[in-house]
């Protein structure tokens, strides 16, 4: 290790006048005014039950959990909200599987008076093939969203140009996919996560398409402020031990 | 009696019943006039009635028309 030795003589070494607590867990994150302690987001599809879930969840160490919102069924006996409240992990609503702007925003509005919950994770489908993100319904989500006082974590392609059309339209997070949902496939387009995340002035997360811990860390090295990973984990052979995985390379990257 | 449809199936539900009352039969628990659990907790569930969305501090004031089209949502894994 080399020392370096200041106008008065000593010896310091060179991260010396650091505090502690900045060689350890990154700070919190601030969205929006909601602070994300940790900075792995989880989902919650994928699962094949409630308890190997809650092993994951446990593991990422995970603050905030993104769920969808759908008709209540008497047959679902243990809710995945009561789960989420005894863990005391925060619950990011989304408004998966809706496909125009119209059902999105009568789902976050839904959404708000269930959970008792500004935040919400606009996601708006093009088509049930692909799952890709419709930029344009999401552009009218968000706009109609912010303005009511909701905290929108906006789902979107990896196109830089949308991500600050959609920052100024209130985004309060923007949230560029890797690769198509469910793929695995990693950062497609790491060029473009980077011009994201380096033009950005709000937090930006890569959701959708991380598959393994180390592309979860690239999305951090990348500029990226936090990750959410959902079936990397849930559909992992051993969700527990991916849970751990992820949140160490997070904090890693 | 009235019938109404809660999440596709028709219910019967007495006259005048409100949208807790509902709620209520439709989660068998026990609910408070402000729409919250009378045994603490939270419920976690919000209503649309005839596709608009009524908030809970709505609840008890909204009267069930008889043919009233009610959905109950919560959440679940997914997204």
């Amino acid at each position: 290790m080399t020392t370096q030795t200041d106008p008065q003589g000593t010896a310091t070494l060179p991260n010396a006048g650091r505090a502690p607590s900045e060689a350890a867990a990154p700070p919190p994150l601030t969205i929006g005014g909601y602070t994300l302690q940790n900075r792995l987001i989880m989902g919650t599809g994928g699962a094949t039950d409630l308890a190997a879930l809650e092993d994951a969840l446990v593991a990422s160490r995970t603050t905030l959990t993104t769920v969808a919102v759908r008709r209540y069924s008497p047959e679902a006996k243990t809710s995945v909200f009561a789960m989420l409240e005894r863990l005391g992990i925060d619950i990011l609503p989304n408004t998966a599987g809706c496909y125009t702007a119209r059902d999105a925003i009568l789902t976050a509005h839904l959404a708000r008076e269930a959970l008792e919950t500004n935040l919400v994770k606009v996601e708006v489908i093009a088509d049930e093939r692909t799952l890709l993100p419709d930029v344009v319904e999401t552009l009218e989500v968000t706009e109609r969203l912010a303005a009511e006082g909701f905290v929108p974590f906006v789902y979107t392609t990896d196109d830089p140009a949308v991500a600050l059309r959609l920052e100024q339209a209130g985004a309060a997070a923007v949230m560029p996919m890797g690769s198509p949902i469910g793929t695995g496939l990693g950062i497609l387009n790491p060029y473009n996560i980077e011009l994201i995340a380096s033009r950005a002035s709000v937090p930006v997360v890569v959701d959708a398409g991380i598959g393994t811990a180390s592309e979860a860390a690239q999305a951090m090295e990348l500029g990226c402020d936090a990750v959410l990973v959902a079936s990397a984990v849930t559909r992992a052979r051993e969700p527990r031990a991916m849970g751990r995985a992820m949140s160490l390379a997070v904090e890693s990257g | 009696m009235i019938t109404v449809t809660i999440n596709g199936d028709a219910v019967e539900l007495p006259d005048d019943s409100t949208v807790v009352d509902a709620v209520a039969a439709t989660l068998d628990r026990e609910l408070d006039p402000d729409g919250r659990p009378s045994d603490g907790g939270r419920l976690g569930v919000a209503v649309s009635l005839d596709a608009a969305v009524v908030p809970r501090s709505a609840w008890a004031s909204t009267t069930l028309a008889p043919d009233a089209e009610i959905e109950l949502v919560t959440a679940v894994q997914g997204g």
